[in-house]
C-alpha cells in the first residue's frame, strides 16, 4: 500500500511532464534568444521609430541580475499596453547559449524580448553603451530614442525600485 | 538663547552625521581614483593570517592591485593568468596583490575561510588580501571583480597608471589580443609612458554591504 501510494504519484508526474515536454515543443516554441553583435544592438538602442525601451544587461551567472529579473517581467506585464518593450540582453558566453541560457529562460518562462549579446572584446563596446558604465552587471538602460533620452542605471534594483526608475523616466 | 544655539548645532551635527552616512551608504563606488591620482596605502589580512601592506615592499617599483573574489566566473576565467602576471613581475618589482572586497553576508562564498581555500587550491603566489570593510574598493572606485589598478611607487606614494581588465578576452585567454595589464607593466618598466591607460570589461559587481 504504502509502496503504491509512494509511486503512482511520481508515475503520474513523470507522465505529465512527458506529454507537457512533448507538446510543448510543438504547439509553444520556446522564447526565441538571438545571438547579436554590438552593431545590431547599437541599432535596437538607436532605433527612433521604437517606443520606450528597458534594456537589461543580465547573465545566468550573475546571482544579483537573477535575482531582478522578476521586476523586469512585472513591469513588461504591468505596462503591456503601454509603448514600452522589455529587453533582456544576455552576456552569457555564446556556447552556453543552449545549456545555460536557453534552459534558463525555458525554466522561467521569459517573456521579454532575449539577445545573448556575442561580444569578448568588452572595451570596444562598453562606453558606447553608456560612458557612466564601469561594466559591472546587473545594469540597466532606459531609452527613448524617439527624442534621444535615456538614463543608465549600474545597479542591482530593489523591490519596487525598477518600477520608479520607469516612471520616473515616462514623466 | 544659548541653549537655542546648542540645540540648532546639534541638530545641524546630527543632520550633517545622517546626511554623511547616508551618502557612505548609498554611494559605495563613489568617485574613486582616475589614473594619475595617488592612491592610499592599506593593510589587510593575508590568508595566512598576517598583516600585509605595500610598504612591506621596499625593493619594490610598484604593484598589480587586483580587486577579484573566489565566486565570480570571471575571476575563476583569469584566475591562472593573475598567477601568471605575479610569476612574471613579482622578480621585476611589480608583485601581483589580490584584494577580495565582497560581503560575505550577501556572498558567503566570499567569507575569508574561503579565500583561505581558494588561495590553497589555486596555489596562490601572491598575498590575497580581505578589505572586510571595504574601504579599499570604496576609495579606489572599484566597482567589480575582476579590476585591476596598476600602481607606480614614487618615493612613498603610489600613483595609478592603469585602471581596468587585465586583457581583452575573458573567455580565451589565447585569443586575447591586448594584454592590457602587462602593456602597461612593461612600459613603467622601461620608463614609457602606459599606451592604453584604463579599459573596461564585464564583471560581477562588488557585494557592498547594506547600510
Amino acid at each position: 500500500m504504502l509502496k503504491v501510494s509512494k509511486h503512482k504519484p511520481k508515475t503520474i508526474t513523470g507522465l505529465v511532464l512527458l506529454t507537457l515536454l512533448l507538446t510543448s515543443s510543438r504547439l509553444l516554441p520556446a522564447q526565441e534568444i538571438q545571438v547579436i553583435k554590438f552593431d545590431q544592438l547599437h541599432q535596437i538602442i538607436t532605433d527612433k521609430n521604437a517606443p520606450i525601451r528597458v534594456i537589461n544587461f543580465w547573465a545566468t551567472w550573475c546571482a544579483p541580475c537573477v535575482k531582478e529579473l522578476p521586476q523586469f517581467e512585472d513591469l513588461l506585464d504591468k505596462y503591456k499596453n503601454s509603448p514600452t518593450e522589455v529587453i533582456l540582453v544576455s552576456m552569457d558566453f555564446v556556447q552556453n547559449l543552449d545549456s545555460k541560457v536557453k534552459k534558463f529562460a525555458e525554466k522561467k518562462n521569459l517573456k521579454s524580448k532575449l539577445y545573448l549579446l556575442d561580444e569578448t572584446d568588452y572595451n570596444s563596446f562598453i562606453d558606447r553603451i553608456d560612458p557612466s558604465w564601469s561594466g559591472a552587471i546587473p545594469a540597466t538602460l532606459i531609452v527613448d530614442a524617439r527624442n534621444e533620452k535615456r538614463t543608465f542605471l549600474e545597479k542591482e534594483f530593489k523591490e519596487g525600485e525598477l518600477e520608479k526608475a520607469y516612471l520616473d523616466f515616462i514623466q | 538663547m544659548k541653549k537655542s544655539i546648542f540645540i540648532r548645532s546639534a541638530a545641524t551635527a546630527f543632520l550633517c552625521f545622517v546626511l554623511f552616512n547616508y551618502t557612505l551608504a548609498n554611494t559605495p563606488k563613489a568617485e574613486g581614483y582616475k589614473v594619475g591620482d595617488q592612491a592610499i596605502s592599506f593593510q589587510l589580512k593575508n590568508v595566512d593570517g598576517k598583516m600585509v601592506s605595500p610598504a612591506d615592499y621596499q625593493s619594490a617599483k610598484g604593484f598589480i592591485v587586483v580587486f577579484t573574489c573566489n565566486t565570480c566566473p570571471y575571476s575563476k576565467l583569469y584566475e591562472s593568468r593573475i598567477e601568471a602576471l605575479n610569476q612574471k613581475y613579482a622578480s621585476k618589482g611589480y608583485p601581483v596583490l589580490a584584494i577580495n572586497s565582497n560581503d560575505m553576508t550577501k556572498q558567503p562564498g566570499d567569507s575569508f575561510e574561503e579565500m583561505v581555500k581558494t588561495s590553497n587550491a589555486g596555489e596562490y603566489s601572491f598575498p590575497y588580501l580581505y578589505d572586510e570593510s571595504q574601504e579599499i574598493a570604496t576609495a579606489y572606485g572599484a566597482t567589480k571583480t575582476p579590476h585591476v589598478y596598476v600602481l607606480e611607487k614614487n618615493k612613498k606614494n603610489l600613483q595609478v597608471k592603469y585602471i581596468g581588465a587585465i586583457d581583452n578576452n575573458a573567455r580565451d585567454e589565447k585569443s586575447a589580443t591586448d594584454k592590457y595589464v602587462e602593456n602597461a607593466v612593461d612600459a613603467l618598466l622601461a620608463n614609457k609612458p602606459v599606451s592604453t591607460t584604463s579599459t573596461k570589461a564585464i564583471g560581477c559587481t562588488i557585494k557592498w554591504k547594506e547600510a
